[in-house]
């Protein structure tokens, strides 16, 4: 995989939720691999829902969506986007399911066939990498906010991803946890979207801003 | 909103390894739960209030909790004694109380109790989070398990929603009170709880799609048993064949 190949290509997507919603009409995107950009836009603007249309968890009505150089259409296409691309949820109690934080961190691998141990090692790893030691057997839900949102990444990380979609990671994060999330990315992520409205960290993380605005992607 | 009230604590009963905990409190309480007479809910009830010493937990924090058991006991005592056949007792009006009748619903009562005291001090002194493991280490259907486990780790968290649903209308100065405003108000809270879970269910759901789930539960941790923990199985098993015993021939 080269720098510069398109990891994500959009091209006329269309997209109305089943109450009647319109959100996307002939929306165009792409994102080059390691390429830093930060997404914003209105409430409302639909860029939740672009991180869901390019995880096949919502589809399209109309247009392409090309991801890693091969279009995808059905379940079976995303399945292998999921494995490639992380995506961090806004809420962390949406992501965080599992008991202990070393079983949330272990589900992704596990599910991708890693054995026991490998996994046990990755989530060693991810946990140093964001300064979680010690919070392998804590359970999930008594975590406090800044924490979830650290180990909802970690979660992610553990898949290696090549590419994170992260929707509003810092939104009501204190300096310090903000700073050790900027930090983890810049070490460890090479192509990423972030959906914020924070410009502070928005000028420390990305290179480009774009704007989602009446479906289209202005470049700020 | 706190859960695992029981859990916290460092005695015998809370260091006892989960799977040997549901080992032995299924046939103990079946056990009991299936006698007919008095004498073996009797020693039943007293085996689970020392079990109750033991794991060191306050009369304070049980008794909120046996008077609601109870209430419903209460129930019991006013209808059983005069609708059961057998020896007359006393009457009241037209009713008459049975022998037979008041000692059914001593034995029910002394069961209730039992059984209560006994899911307090063997299952409520582990986090719900072993109880789960344990289950899935049993062989018990991931599906249940995953059942069991996301209705305990959700349940705050729409506790939470409910609260803050609750905060939002009492800083607009909502006062319940008996009138078609409160029901109407209630009736919101309720829907909107019932919506949110939805969505959040579908939220969940996503994100485990993301990272691959294919529907297992993994887990990491395992137990190891312990001398202890032997002994403990080994007691519970025989305390409760005696309760059994007790129970079949003190009937005759």
């Amino acid at each position: 995989m080269n720098q510069g190949e398109t990891v994500i290509d959009i091209k006329n997507l269309g997209f109305s939720y089943p109450y009647g919603k319109k959100v996307f009409e002939g929306l165009n995107f792409s994102l080059k691999r390691g390429e830093m950009v930060g997404l914003t836009g209105a409430n409302g603007a639909g860029k939740t829902t672009l991180f869901h249309l390019i995880m096949g968890l919502l589809k399209p009505d109309a247009g392409e969506i090309e991801i890693f150089g091969k279009a995808r259409r059905e379940e079976k296409d995303f399945m292998e986007v999921r494995r490639r691309v992380g995506l961090v949820f806004q809420d962390s109690d949406d992501q965080l399911f599992c008991p202990t934080v070393e079983e949330d961190i272990a589900f992704g691998p596990l599910n991708l066939g890693k054995s026991q141990e490998e996994a046990e090692t990755i989530v060693r790893e991810t946990c140093e990498r964001l300064g979680l030691e010690g919070f392998e057997r804590k359970v999930t839900h008594r975590l406090s906010g800044g924490e979830k949102r650290l180990v909802a990444l970690a979660t992610v990380a553990a898949m290696n991803p090549e590419c994170f979609l992260l929707d509003e990671p810092v939104a009501g994060l204190d300096e310090a946890t903000t700073d050790r999330f900027l930090r983890y990315l810049k070490e460890y992520g090479e192509t990423y979207v972030i959906i914020t409205h924070d410009h502070e960290f928005l000028k420390n993380a990305v290179d480009k801003v774009y704007m989602l605005k009446d479906s289209k992607i202005i470049s700020l | 909103m706190h859960l695992e009230e029981f859990a916290e604590g460092s005695s015998f009963l809370h260091g006892l390894d989960p799977r040997v905990k549901f080992v032995t409190f299924v046939p103990y309480v079946f056990t009991i739960a299936l006698m007919h007479a008095t004498n073996g809910p009797l020693t039943g009830l007293l085996i689970s209030t020392l079990m109750i010493i033991f794991a060191g937990i306050g009369f304070r924090k049980l008794f909120s909790r046996l008077v609601i058991i109870n209430t419903f006991v209460f129930v019991l005592w006013v209808f059983l004694p005069f609708s059961s056949p057998g020896q007359p007792v006393f009457s009241i009006f037209s009713l008459t109380a049975t022998r037979e009748g008041i000692l059914y619903a001593l034995s029910i009562t002394l069961k209730a109790n039992a059984i209560f005291l006994a899911t307090i001090a063997i299952l409520g002194t582990s986090g719900v989070t072993s109880l789960a493991h344990a289950l899935v280490h049993l062989k018990i259907p991931d599906k249940l398990v995953h059942l069991f486990f996301f209705f305990y780790r959700y349940i705050s968290v729409l506790h939470e929603e409910y609260r803050s649903l609750k905060n939002a209308m009492a800083i607009r100065s909502f006062r319940p009170g008996t009138n078609i405003h409160t029901y109407r108000t209630y009736g919101y809270l309720v829907g909107m709880l019932v919506v949110r879970s939805y969505e959040r269910s579908q939220r969940i759901y996503k994100a485990m799609l993301c990272r691959g789930s294919n529907g297992k539960f993994h887990i990491m941790s395992h137990f190891r048993l312990k001398k202890g923990d032997l002994l403990f199985g080994l007691s519970m098993f025989v305390i409760t064949f005696m309760i059994w015993f007790i129970d079949r021939y003190s009937l005759s």
